[in-house]
């Protein structure tokens, strides 16, 4: 069986592994890693409950070998925020109900980061745009949209702050 | 003086406390079956049958033994050695584990494989070779009666047809009366679409069968644990004792997952033989090809009218397409459901319907989805039909309702198919919505915009629903009366732990069902963990579907409460040394009658119940209780949708969704408002794009998510709510469901504004999903696009 | 979602690809962006025996005009790039009003255009645009030599390019406009993300309001997207008006090769190629040279 060593920098840490090729970046993050926090919801890259960042850009993690990772970053959910702080896309979804099942949620909150790096003032209809590739069964997505502007306020005015 | 609590403060009955199950799902905590590894855990793959009907001629599974990681590959022959080939359904039929004789779906199981990895399982289901004679296919009722047609369950003995059930409730003759006495007569054909309750997560289980104990532990993705047990004690012929299914975070449910699903009982039967824990974890095209789907039914109905817009009595048929096995999930008096629910919110006299249900070669089921036991589709038909007899008397539609709808004074109200309804304020809430959307503004806009060549519409639906089953009289699955159970133990402390038969599917009943402990007790719900979902350490309950959750486990919650609470007075009479008869109750604490400074906190009495008890009171401060409710909850909503088409290429667009609910008292609003936000998202789905057809080979189409469409963020409409409250006067917090509400009476809003819209063309029916081509198809051949047939090709 | 064994290779230059594509033949295929390959690996409907991922061979990323004014797009520039690039807005509308609506933000992200042509799905919105601009593909062999394929004899059948054994496209060319271009695509979908229904890409160029050249192609409504060439030449030399709208908006219409599916019939999806044409032919700001 061949396997090939990749050296791929996850949440911040580097890790050498030695991957099947075709081991998916969402079962390479799951079952090497145990970084369970990205979720699997369809087998056709409809859903986007994977995605995670690849070198700061979202990404359908069941849609790339994990063997084409070699030399890249990851970020995934269990990078967002510290274990004692929530980041504030995470203070958002709570404080607006922007989740219910938690399924869909890291991979919204995954894409909802890449929205706000790119427009740090989005309007309903951005956010509404740049979620698409995102599926949420329970809530609807309003309360998701406002989660989003929740945190883009707050973290425009940390940027403010610290300015 | 003690300052009195401030229930909203302290998470009570209608604080919108932020979500504790929140904390662990934004740090991608959450604990989903998948995300559980056990010590020498195997993985199980399922082949599926790429045919709709055919007998099996053989199969070869000589090579995916031989393949390397490979453990265990299992067919229907090998089950049928353990006497598990074939399992029963909720509804007395049988269903196939692993085929053997034919296959009678496309998607049906076959065989799986077991290896140490899901690849290597998935390289073991490539190389099983199966031999197919291929059979003739029936993909409707009326393909399954027509003469000739082939007996789908011919492994059933006596089985002549393709009939599954019949079934007739109402006033037959009383009907005909009504109807002989009538002035106009509006009729309405229409088929709701096979649809698929499709949680994001599909279903999965690992079983870890434990040979030295002879335990068996199941971890599955299960809305109603507790029936899953007694399930697999009947199938597996396994001590109930001796089973023990956890369901953990579950990724959404919406009555998808009640039944026992084959791939459970391979992954049982697997580790059972392997005497390891075997892992199945479905794909989406397995869950939405296989598991049960929802709806489908013809309906043919009538309603019986006078001139000035009285309803005089309804009668109504319902062919429904059951698939290949009758495995409805659903009290077992009930057929086809509480379909006779529909008309509920109407004062008609009279009414009568009959049912046949029919085998086809297409997945069984089915499921509420989101709903209690097929008033979905019992109240789309309702309100579909009550806007054509609006149209057919010339009559505002509005008004029609207005006059029709149960009135304040009536409650409580025995509707002509014999549900009793509990409380409500019907025309308030269509007022209400009324106001909300500027009905009178917006039938001028109509005008003019009429005028101009484009299509405004306006679609209403009011409607109540019968939710929280049972009681036990009528109320049964497989002879288990339909009730549930709550456990709770104050802590010395006075924190305290609720445990309930009831389970989350994102509900959040981890916050919410501590508000009714807080409620009830004062003990802040920050001090309140709750638990469920483990058999082994929760009390009985029928489950988490047909919005039982709040309506029955939640009622046991506070009637538990209140068991500890009666308790906790001997505590506080004996630290206050007066008499029980002489204390006072307010939230949190007792004190003494005329003397409301003396008092002791319900943490006192709770330190007191460990450590300073009166002799003869025994010690500690829990209970338990079971609760059989008196009748269900009926919750009542009016949902206003405004459209615009366009009539060149029949797209339309949501302009305003206005949903005015009344589930009673509300216990956390921001969760209620979430539900409803939920629920408008699969009504508006349902009647735009979402559903399952089947080609004339039985093919799937809507086996994935590039067919079976799910609203993106882009097109899902703001929601605009409003709320009217009206307690439940048998409930003990007067809370209703409303979990579903807005799934089942939504989608007669979304296509009643369409309907509006062409309400000049003579066009009484599309059927839903509204896709363009059909909205097209009817405004150019002015014709009805009604009961659907087997998806359209050139061929 | 469990693909089978696969060889992998991740040249660092077209050379190592050329040599890679030399040793396994037919048994390998191209990965660049992957979000049309990788599902397709991942159902098992396509085992090839080696991958060949090419994202690690640099200088493929570029979308640029040349001296000429033509417009080169490079095998490895992304949806992403062409739906926020100031050039195409600029200049090339077509292709800024579609590149937003391929698929989803994240697919975006990955694929790519050059990508999205060899894997000819009839229901692709680049091949359309591409028709309709005049684009070709340039396909490279192992020598360095390099041959410009227009896009219509490209695309040969559903799922069907015409490379041949050992060739890798390298990057598709626009040519330079007669004039100044105008146009747009317009998409019917049953949700944001899906393949067309039907999808119109309308492409003008003129000067001084008479049409040099005029390219329309239409998406999901036959077995190949359709380059609409009597509606094309209806146009040309003439002036956008009521009546030339109608007629290139009929003869488009009766170039579609509709087929009856759960998306629609026949009959409608030729009346949504009409009226999108009409559509688009008629909106002023998008047709404003």
């Amino acid at each position: 069986m061949e396997e090939r060593r990749i050296n791929v920098v996850v949440n911040g840490e580097p890790k050498s592994v030695d991957v099947e090729p075709r081991l998916l970046l969402a079962h390479f993050l799951r079952e090497v890693l145990g970084l369970t926090g990205t979720h699997i919801g369809c087998d056709t890259t409809n859903c986007g409950v994977c995605t995670v960042l690849v070198d700061g850009m979202p990404m359908k993690s069941c849609t790339m070998f994990a063997v084409m990772l070699d030399g890249h970053e990851v970020e995934t959910v269990e990078g967002l925020g510290l274990p004692s702080e929530l980041h504030p896309i995470q203070e958002g979804f709570r404080e607006e109900h922007g989740l219910q099942c938690g399924y869909c949620t890291p991979g919204m909150m995954m894409a909802c980061k890449a929205i706000l790096n790119e427009n740090p003032n989005p309007t309903e209809e951005d956010i509404r745009w740049g979620l698409a590739g995102n599926l949420c069964r329970c809530t609807g997505y309003q309360n998701i949209v406002k989660a989003v502007l929740w945190a883009a306020e707050k973290m425009r005015s940390e940027a403010t702050l610290s300015r | 003086m003690a300052q009195a609590l401030d229930e909203i403060k302290i998470g009570g009955l209608g604080s919108s406390r932020k979500r504790v199950e929140d904390d662990r799902f934004l740090r991608g905590k959450g604990n989903y079956t998948d995300d559980f590894k056990l010590p020498g855990m195997v993985h199980m793959e399922i082949l599926r049958s790429p045919l709709a009907h055919a007998r099996i001629k053989s199969i070869d599974t000589s090579k995916a033994w031989q393949i390397p990681g490979v453990h265990m590959v299992l067919t229907g022959d090998m089950a049928a050695q353990h006497n598990l080939a074939w399992m029963p359904t909720l509804s007395y039929d049988t269903q196939p584990v692993l085929a053997t004789d034919k296959v009678r779906f496309q998607g049906q199981e076959i065989a799986c494989v077991v290896a140490d990895d899901p690849y290597i399982a998935k390289d073991g289901c490539e190389a099983i070779f199966v031999e197919y004679e291929p059979l003739p296919v029936i993909v409707n009722p009326y393909q399954a009666t027509a003469e000739g047609a082939p007996i789908i369950r011919d492994d059933k003995e006596g089985q002549t047809d393709n009939v599954c059930y019949r079934w007739e409730v109402g006033d037959r003759e009383g009907t005909e009366r009504a109807f002989a006495q009538a002035d106009l007569v509006s009729k309405l054909e229409l088929h709701y679409p096979r649809s698929h309750p499709s949680p994001i997560e599909c279903c999965g289980s690992i079983a870890d069968y434990n040979s030295a104990t002879a335990k068996l532990t199941v971890y599955m993705t299960t809305q109603a644990p507790h029936i899953i047990r007694a399930a697999v004690a009947i199938v597996a012929e396994l001590p109930e004792h001796m089973i023990r299914i956890i369901s953990p975070d579950l990724g959404g449910g919406f009555g998808n997952k009640v039944p026992v699903y084959p791939g459970y009982v391979c992954s049982i039967l697997c580790s059972i033989l392997l005497a390891r824990p075997v892992k199945w974890i479905e794909d989406k095209t397995g869950n939405l090809i296989s598991t049960h789907y929802a709806r489908d039914i013809y309906y043919k109905g009538e309603l019986a009218l006078r001139k000035d817009g009285k309803i005089l009595g309804v009668r109504f048929h319902c062919d429904s397409d059951n698939g290949s096995s009758f495995s409805d999930a659903q009290p077992t008096k009930f057929k086809i459901g509480l379909i006779h629910s529909a008309f509920s919110a109407y004062d008609i006299p009279v009414g009568y319907m009959t049912a046949q249900g029919h085998y086809t070669n297409k997945a069984p089921g089915g499921v509420a989805y989101r709903c209690s036991f097929r008033v979905t589709e019992a109240m789309f038909f309702q309100e579909r039909a009550i806007q054509a007899a609006a149209y057919d008397l010339g009559m505002d539609q509005a008004a029609f309702r207005r006059l029709n709808l149960v009135k304040d004074d009536q409650f409580p109200f025995r509707t002509p198919y014999g549900f009793l309804l509990d409380s409500g304020q019907y025309e308030k809430c269509l007022d209400v919505a009324l106001n909300a959307i500027g009905y009178d503004e917006f039938l001028r806009e109509k005008e003019e915009a009429r005028a101009q060549g484009r299509r405004l519409g306006l679609g209403i639906s009011t409607m109540t629903e019968p939710l929280g089953a049972g009681n036990s009289r009528e109320y049964d699955i497989l002879g288990i009366k339909m009730f549930d159970a709550a456990e709770l133990r104050v802590h010395p402390s006075g924190k305290a732990i609720l445990k309930i038969g009831s389970k989350t599917q994102g509900q959040g009943h981890e916050t919410t069902f501590a508000q009714i402990v807080t409620h009830e007790l004062g003990i802040p719900a920050a001090d309140i963990l709750v638990q469920h979902g483990d058999t082994d350490n929760t009390p009985f309950g029928m489950g988490t579907y047909a919005s039982r959750s709040t309506p029955v486990a939640g009622a046991a919650t506070a009637m538990v409460a209140r068991k500890v609470r009666a308790k906790a007075r001997k505590l506080a009479a004996h630290l206050l040394e007066v008499s029980e008869e002489d204390i006072e109750w307010e939230l949190g604490r007792f004190y003494v009658r005329g003397a409301p400074n003396n008092g002791v906190s319900i943490q006192e009495c709770a330190m007191a119940a460990y450590g300073n008890m009166p002799d003869g009171l025994e010690p500690g401060l829990e209970n338990n209780a079971y609760y059989d409710p008196p009748n269900m909850t009926w919750p009542f909503a009016a949902y206003i949708v405004t459209v615009e088409v366009d009539p060149e290429t029949g797209v339309w667009d949501v302009l305003r969704m206005v949903a005015v609910d009344d589930c009673g008292v509300r216990i956390n609003p921001m969760i209620v408002e979430g539900q409803i936000m939920g629920g408008m998202t699969e009504a508006y789905a349902m009647a735009n794009m979402q559903f399952i057809t089947y080609d004339a080979e039985g093919n799937c189409v809507g086996s994935n998510y590039m067919d079976y469409l799910l609203p993106t963020a882009w097109e899902t409409p703001g929601f605009e709510l409003h709320e009217v409250v009206t307690p439940s006067p048998h409930h003990p917090i007067g809370a209703k469901g409303i979990g579903e509400c807005a799934a089942v009476g939504g989608p007669a809003a979304f296509v009643n504004a369409v309907m509006d819209a062409i309400d000049d063309t003579g066009v009484r029916n599309i059927d839903m999903p509204l896709i363009p081509d059909r909205v097209w198809e009817a405004l150019k051949y002015r014709r009805d696009i009604s009961g659907m047939p087997p998806v359209k090709s050139d061929e | 979602m469990y693909p089978s064994r696969f060889h992998y290779e991740a040249p660092r230059s077209l050379d190592e690809a050329f040599g890679v594509l030399q040793a396994y033949g037919d048994e390998a295929k191209i990965l660049a962006g992957g979000q049309s390959l990788i599902p397709l690996i991942k159902l098992r409907f396509a085992s090839p025996a080696c991958v060949v991922d090419i994202n690690n061979i640099p200088g493929l990323e570029f979308h640029e005009e040349d001296s000429d004014g033509s417009l080169h797009i490079g095998a490895l520039c992304r949806h992403r790039d062409l739906e926020r690039s100031a050039l195409l807005r600029s200049k090339y509308p077509v292709m800024s009003a579609v590149a937003p609506l391929i698929s989803d933000p994240m697919v975006r992200n990955r694929g790519t255009l050059v990508g999205s042509l060899c894997h000819a799905d009839p229901q692709g919105d680049w091949a359309s645009t591409m028709l309709a601009l005049g684009g070709e593909v340039i396909a490279r062999n192992a020598d360095g030599g390099e041959r410009a394929i227009p896009v219509s004899q490209f695309v040969v059948g559903p799922f069907q390019n015409s490379l041949q054994q050992g060739e890798i496209a390298v990057r598709a060319r626009v040519p330079a406009p007669r004039g100044t271009r105008s146009g747009t695509y317009l998409k019917l979908e049953r949700r944001v993300g899906d393949f067309a229904t039907v999808g119109v890409a309308i492409n003008l160029e003129t000067s001084g309001g008479t049409i040099n050249r005029a390219g329309i192609a239409l998406t999901g409504v036959g077995p190949n997207n359709i380059q609409c060439t009597a509606a094309e030449q209806a146009l040309a030399g003439k002036s956008l008006n009521a009546s030339t709208i109608e007629q290139a908006a009929r003869l488009a219409a009766e170039a579609a090769q509709p087929k009856t599916d759960v998306r629609g019939s026949a009959e409608y999806k030729r009346h949504v190629v009409y009226t999108f044409v009409m559509r688009g032919l008629s909106n002023r700001e998008a047709m404003a040279a």
